[in-house]
């Protein structure tokens, strides 16, 4: 045998050995474990990496207080990457160590594993991911968007352009710039129908992924067709590079709305900082800034312990509060749960009948008003403005929401 | 008296042609045949069985990649595609026709057959890269075709539910019961991928790989032969799309882009080219490559970094680990895993008298 073929060997009994170690950990008493799917190396890494953290800092923050009613959170993360099969992989994992709620990550994922989830029977969030239809609960009983959804967000992005542009939107143009897929897509029949209701005029214009090249798009918009506001749905590179496209051309970025993903203090600073994106509507599900107390006690938290938070909770704190929004959810409906089980531990179905009792929990505002029921797992569809102003995010609207119903008339002729 | 043979020592066309030269090949596989589809779903808690699902499927699709691109020598940066107009096809005949998995399979198929035969006719005038890129254009245009067209993808989200495959009126739910409707299907493609190598279309393909003009020049139509290889790869493709689709019940194009065209030449140059036996391994080594890595960085990481900085590093150690294994597997032996097993197994063979 030669050298290599015995280092070959000598690797596999290695893993093999590895394997047999990192068998399943039993489950503990008084846990409940929670299954995190994440993407921190995908093409969206730059949500992941604050986002996750940010739900771990939240679990730890309520674990340090004695947990929920005495159990501890036990959060067990893996990356998927963004690729299906180690979503799925990942999923059974989680499911066999006993995870009772999920957060997914990512659009192909959360479709690819829903099916999964209402034969497991395991409450699963999905803020900003899956599809619209799934704010409906008695169709998609197991997936609670909880954030606000495409088709919400592009309800209230008219309503914003409506009261900047006067109360009125009659013969007023309003240019909608999209990420061409399916999330891309996801709010247009709702813009359609306003447009009918609201008589504008309405260019759509969509950007090819991976959306980096926006010029011929943005020069149509800025130079050919002149819009009164300009309302931007667009994913991970490409909200900067509109930003940069826009300003170059000299469109004012104050009647730029971006929707929840094209909003964060990243896409701000890639695309030439805050002073040059001076301006410019960023909207948000969940309050950005540091400006909240729940923040502040991770601080105190990590203060106490002798240890640094990531740095990015300060830089990019859109994302990072939304990772505490959703870890909130997470604890106020296991919270419900075991207040349904009375104490027992809860299953998938009890925390998801937890989800569905949420009900007035603000988080000192980081939260939106949320009233999540057995029917609608969205909460309600609330978002925030915040306009980019002298270096940072300032609150521009409170937690708002617009014409319900027709996006309600959407999700019940759904397919 | 325990002994062995003491070399393969062919005296009939029929024994060359024989699908195993040895006889312990054949018990070999029957015993592989027997732990794989009795003992494994018996034995191994679902969770394993479901990543065994995922190798299976990968197998499907690893298998009919080697036949266009190990042995016909061709190139396809499109498979991806290819899988989502399988998967597209039998989504539509589940929910527009009721039609069962025995029909959408073959309709999935064929359908990507179709399409892929027709990918594949630029492969008559242009070879190497310039292939590559013709069909990279298909997997854009694929892409874009789906996305675009709700007559197809079923409206704005490109997505359709399937309910589960059934069989006698039983729908197949739990992973047991998927590993062995995947099985079958992984079965029928190991079966008829080995028996198409040696057929008379098989050995066309390969004169067509190892040299196409002397190829021509004993009687082989290029033309045909060339579609015929792009046809029977995209069936595979298209079984793969569906084999998918019933998995995860769900048909949604964005779970066949570029990136997984990628991973399966991936699996297939790590593999070995032109095996069936290196399909199965690269199909197996790239799926497991990111579970055992991740296995391994959690049980060993701990002792270096702490539990904070672990999350963060797993993931991106994990990717670093899984190109570098790659990169060293292929410096070890450039033919594949296929190759290192028959290096290993012919040591062996001829244990302790090695030379």
């Amino acid at each position: 045998m030669n050298k290599t073929t015995a280092a070959m060997f000598a690797l596999a009994a290695g893993l093999s050995g590895a394997l047999c170690l990192a068998g399943p950990a039993a489950a503990q008493q008084k846990e409940v474990v929670i299954g995190m799917q994440c993407d921190r190396t995908g093409p969206t890494q730059i949500t992941g990496v604050v986002l996750c953290p940010a739900m771990h800092d939240y679990y730890d923050l309520i674990n340090a207080s004695g947990g929920v009613d005495g159990y501890k959170i036990k959060a067990d993360e893996i990356d998927n990457e963004y690729k299906v099969p180690q979503a799925v992989e990942a999923y059974q994992r989680q499911k066999q160590e006993g995870a009772v709620l999920m957060t997914l990550y990512g659009t192909p994922m959360t479709v690819a594993l829903n099916q999964r989830l209402e034969e497991d029977k395991i409450a699963t969030t999905s803020p900003g991911f899956g599809i619209a239809a799934a704010a409906d609960g008695s169709r998609y009983p197991y997936l609670f968007p909880i954030a606000a959804t495409y088709w919400s967000q592009g309800a209230a992005a008219v309503k914003f352009v409506k009261d900047k542009l006067g109360g009125n939107l009659k013969g007023k143009k309003i240019a909608y710039v999209y990420y061409d897929n399916p999330a891309g897509k996801e709010p247009l029949p709702i813009i359609d129908e306003l447009q009918k209701r609201e008589g504008f005029e309405l260019r759509t214009f969509a950007v090819p992924p991976p959306g980096v090249e926006v010029g011929a798009q943005i020069l149509d918009i800025t130079q050919r067709y002149r819009p009164d506001f300009v309302i931007a749905h667009l994913f991970g590179r490409s909200p900067a590079a509109a930003i940069k496209a826009l300003k170059s051309n000299g469109y004012p970025l104050s009647k730029v709305v971006g929707l929840v993903w094209a909003s964060s203090e990243a896409d701000i600073q890639a695309a030439g900082g805050f002073a040059a994106a001076q301006g410019y509507h960023a909207m948000q599900f969940a309050g950005a800034g540091d400006n909240y107390p729940v923040r502040q006690q991770i601080k105190a938290m990590y203060k106490k312990e002798g240890r640094e938070p990531i740095k990015l909770m300060d830089e990019n704190t859109v994302y990072y509060n939304r990772g505490l929004l959703q870890a909130a959810i997470h604890v106020e409906g296991i919270r419900n749960a075991l207040k349904l089980t009375g104490g027992a531990p809860p299953t998938g179905t009890d925390i998801k009948k937890g989800l569905e009792q949420i009900r007035g929990f603000t988080l000192d505002g980081l939260v939106p008003p949320l009233e999540i029921t057995p029917t609608d797992h969205e909460g309600g569809g609330w978002v925030q403005i915040f306009q980019v102003k002298g270096g940072k995010f300032v609150k521009e609207t409170d937690w708002f929401r617009a014409y319900r119903d027709v996006v309600e008339h959407a999700l019940k002729t759904a397919e | 008296m325990f002994h062995r043979e003491s070399g393969v020592f062919k005296t009939s066309y029929a024994a060359d042609m024989a699908l195993y030269p040895l006889p312990i090949a054949k018990w070999a596989v029957a015993a592989l045949a027997g732990l794989f589809i009795v003992i494994v779903p018996l034995a191994l808690d679902e969770y394993y069985v479901s990543i065994l699902d995922l190798i299976l499927i990968a197998i499907v699709g690893a298998l009919g990649l080697n036949i266009l691109v190990g042995y016909t020598g061709q190139i396809s940066i499109g498979h991806g595609a290819f899988m989502s107009v399988g998967a597209y096809t039998a989504a539509n005949l589940v929910v527009h026709l009721g039609a069962p998995f025995w029909v959408t399979i073959p309709a999935g198929g064929l359908m990507a057959a179709l399409v892929g035969a027709v990918v594949g006719i630029p492969s008559l005038r242009i070879k190497g890269i310039y292939l590559a890129i013709a069909t990279l254009a298909a997997q854009l245009i694929i892409e874009w075709t789906i996305n675009h067209v709700p007559a197809i993808s079923g409206g704005v989200q490109a997505s359709i539910q399937v309910p589960r495959p059934s069989l006698f009126g039983t729908p197949l739910e739990s992973q047991t019961q998927l590993y062995l409707f995947l099985m079958a299907f992984a079965v029928l493609a190991i079966v008829g991928t080995s028996n198409l190598a040696r057929s008379r279309v098989g050995r066309a393909f390969i004169a067509v790989r190892d040299q196409d003009i002397a190829a021509e020049i004993i009687g082989i139509s290029i033309f045909r032969y060339k579609l015929w290889a792009f046809a029977i790869s995209s069936f595979y493709a298209g079984v793969t799309g569906v084999l998918y689709t019933y998995y995860l019940g769900i048909a949604n194009y964005e779970q066949f882009q570029i990136t997984v065209s990628i991973d399966y030449l991936a699996m297939i140059i790590i593999g070995g080219l032109g095996s069936v036996l290196g399909s199965i391994f690269g199909a197996a080594f790239v799926t497991l490559l990111p579970i055992v890595t991740r296995w391994f960085l959690e049980s060993f990481g701990a002792f270096i970094f702490s539990q904070a900085d672990l999350a963060n590093i797993i993931p991106n150690l994990r990717l670093i680990l899984f190109g570098s294994l790659i990169i060293f597997f292929l410096v070890v032996e450039p033919e594949g895993l296929n190759r290192l097993w028959r290096n290993v197994r012919n040591y062996f063979r001829v244990w302790p008298f090695s030379y």
